[in-house]
């Protein structure tokens, strides 16, 4: 499956890694939450980065505490229509700081990329080639934005603002 | 109005060629049926049983000549000649191909209207009274805080995806004519007792299958708070909210699955845990966007001008003004409403032709501005009242002076099964045959006011169950048959109706809907009681033998 990470198709480092599967000696990692949290410390001291794959129904308390260790959070649409990891995703960014890669992960259609770059997800497993092929063109799409996230874009009104505020000034 | 600039324009043309480009990869094959449905669903899109039905926000009720002339060039050019105006402030088409969706949509872009979140699991159209900024007595103009939840809402990266749809009502008047007690959440506007404005917010009102009326969450949230508090509401709703099963999806099943002081404490939680994330509306940004609102230069008119005098002699011009006219907030104008519900009619159509006479019209005698409203009607909310006679004359030429409005035959439907794919029965038939049957408007008169509200199927979107006579099809072994209840309001004092006897077959409802109406004028206290009021102060029983008792 295609990855996207800061907007370009990447090659992905991280494995998945079935619960009960043996674990590769070194390299990136993705496991499941429960085996995660069954002994975070064992994991943590391999060599290798470790990520998590959060489901989308559970309360992020049990993760917050290990945010500066993992290397990345995989969140899932289990089919693109089911909106919570947007929830999640935020609260991770904005509320708990985490600033390791935000993975999206499940159904996932170029139709989200603006959505879910705006929650702030950073790579996507991306279900179709040309949903990837199409990523940094759909990035463009949108020049403007009503809502304040933690991605940093200006809002339609805060631009209304600072021009008014120009405007004024240059009297 | 609101005029929209540039970064408005710009973005409703992004979501144009967004859905160009969707729709593109449907026809090619690209996007299976199944992803597809999702997004056009996102841009109001329905298969119907015929056709492609597209649905078209009127955001808060309030069009532009321009605006409507718009629609009446989509009504011809993509549709059969006709557009239907919805509950919710929305304009349905019936007949749209695909492939020329996109197109209809780029003309309707041309003059700042869109398509997007009419339908969904999304938050959709923001709805408001239809009389917001005219009406006299308002706290002030919702449209201002209407238009913020408005912008708000559009393609929230977070809630495009909720379990179910989401659709949000204010009223700034005492009487509410936006049905806000109805709505996923509703919004109140008033002061507080230092003479703050703010809302007192409602959550988990809703008709379907589970009709609840809202109750209050917090009486009183400050207007610059009011955004924040929306997304901790939304935010523990796409948390919590059920995403097993369609039919327990909407907020109203996890306020009353919790209960409203549980669900207030989780709002409450997340709302200090939010702290400030930038959505705290200060004085500048809230008067940034009443500025883009304008308002019309009305002129220093008499009360009673002698056009009006002069009119008064004409039987049918008064019967007309004293059902369609209503009091302004300013001296010599009127709110005129236009009847979609002439007798025979299917209730909320109008045609091209109509739609650009209306257009005509509102220039002439409205500063260019058109309402619609939930009642399927539309009104001129700015005519100087020497004007109404001429105004009465034009209107009366296009069918729209039917005096009926909030009369018997002024019917709320939805489409029913003459369109709709999840329907049980049919809606129109029994709509039109209704205004037959009171066609006699001293009848209507001498009846009062009367709303009767009509669905083809449990989904309520002719909100009968807020009818004061509401009128559901259902379907018994392969046959239309309808339930019958009284007694319901959708405003300030909203209630659900109570079913009062057995489903009866489609020929027999326009009997027993007459015999209910005799039921009340033979029981009711005085003339002045109305259907609601003698239902209220009887209960349903004596109508219930009234009309029963021979069946």
């Amino acid at each position: 499956m295609p990855l996207v990470k800061q907007g370009r198709l990447t090659t992905d480092l991280f494995v998945h890694v079935a619960d009960g599967a043996e674990l590769p000696g070194d390299g990136a990692v993705l496991v499941t939450a429960e085996r995660f949290l069954a002994d975070p410390e064992a994991l943590l001291r391999r060599t290798g980065k470790v990520g998590v794959i959060w489901p989308n129904n559970r309360n992020l308390d049990d993760l917050v505490p290990h945010l500066d260790r993992v290397a990345s959070v995989a969140l899932v649409f289990p089919t693109f229509r089911d909106g919570r990891a947007y929830s999640q995703a935020r609260l991770l960014r904005e509320r708990y700081g985490y600033d390791g890669e935000l993975r999206a992960t499940g159904q996932i259609l170029r139709d989200q990329f603006v959505f879910m770059t705006r929650a702030g997800f950073d790579a996507f497993e991306v279900k179709k080639d040309a949903d990837a092929d199409a990523f940094a063109a759909t990035m463009k799409r949108y020049s403007v934005f009503y809502q304040p996230t933690g991605d940093g874009r200006v809002t339609a009104l805060n631009r209304r603002m600072q021009l008014r505020h120009s405007e004024s000034a240059g009297q | 109005m609101y005029a929209y600039d540039e970064l408005d324009r710009t973005l409703i043309n992004e979501r144009v060629s967004e859905f160009r480009d969707q729709v593109k990869r449907r026809l090619s094959g690209e996007l299976t049926e199944d992803e597809f449905k999702i997004l056009r669903l996102q841009n109001g899109v329905y298969l119907q049983l015929h056709a492609y039905m597209f649905r078209v926000a009127i955001p808060y009720g309030t069009l532009s000549s321009k605006q409507l002339r718009r629609f009446a060039h989509v009504a011809r050019r993509y549709d059969r000649g006709y557009g239907h105006f919805t509950t919710r402030q929305n304009i349905q088409f019936n007949w749209i191909k695909l492939a020329e969706l996109p197109d209809a949509l780029a003309d309707l872009a041309e003059v700042g209207i869109h398509a997007m979140q009419t339908s969904g699991n999304n938050m959709r159209n923001v709805t408001s009274d239809q009389w917001a900024g005219v009406a006299p007595g308002e706290i002030e103009d919702p449209r201002i805080w209407s238009e913020l939840i408005r912008q708000h809402t559009t393609l929230h990266p977070e809630f495009s995806f909720l379990p179910r749809k989401f659709k949000i009502a204010i009223t700034a008047a005492e009487h509410d004519r936006a049905a806000i007690k109805i709505h996923d959440i509703g919004l109140r506007l008033h002061k507080n007792a230092d003479g703050e404005t703010g809302f007192e917010v409602l959550v988990g009102g809703g008709l379907g299958r589970t009709p609840f009326i809202a109750k209050t969450i917090k009486p009183f949230v400050p207007g610059r708070d009011i955004l924040s508090y929306i997304e901790a509401i939304l935010r523990v709703y796409n948390q919590y909210g059920r995403r097993d099963n369609i039919y327990k999806a909407r907020i109203k099943i996890l306020v009353h699955e919790l209960g409203i002081e549980k669900f207030a404490k989780e709002v409450d939680e997340e709302w200090k845990a939010m702290g400030d994330v930038g959505l705290t509306l200060d004085h500048t940004a809230i008067e940034e966007v009443r500025s883009r609102f304008s308002y019309p230069a009305y002129e220093k008119l008499p009360h009673m001008p002698d056009e009006l005098k002069q009119a008064a002699h004409d039987p049918l011009f008064e019967r007309w003004r004293k059902n369609s006219v209503s009091a302004h907030k300013v001296q010599g104008y009127s709110i005129v409403t236009l009847s979609l519900k002439p007798v025979g009619g299917p209730p909320g159509d109008a045609s091209a032709e109509q739609m650009d006479a209306v257009a005509d019209l509102a220039d002439k005698y409205s500063f260019g501005e058109i309402r619609v409203g939930h009642e399927q009607n539309l009104a001129l909310p700015h005519v100087a009242k020497r004007d109404l006679p001429a105004l009465f004359k034009a209107l009366d030429r296009l069918g729209l002076a039917t005096p009926n409005v909030n009369l018997v035959t002024d019917i709320i439907a939805c489409p029913g099964l003459d369109y709709c794919s999840l329907a049980n029965a049919r809606s129109i038939p029994i709509a039109q045959e209704l205004t037959r049957r009171f066609a006699n408007h001293d009848t209507a008169d001498l009846i009062g006011r009367l709303h009767i509200n009509i669905s083809g199927c449990i989904n309520a979107c002719g909100h009968h169950h807020v009818g004061h006579i509401g009128i559901l099809g259902v379907e018994k072994n392969g046959e239309e048959f309808y339930q019958i209840t009284i007694g319901g309001r959708a405003d300030e004092n909203a209630q659900l109706g109570t079913l009062i006897g057995p489903a009866v077959p489609y020929a027999e409802v326009a009997d027993v809907i007459e015999d209910i109406v005799e039921a009340y004028l033979a029981l009711r206290d005085r003339p002045e009681e109305l259907f609601v009021d003698t239902v209220k102060r009887l209960g349903v029983e004596p109508i219930r033998e009234r009309v029963y008792a021979t069946r």
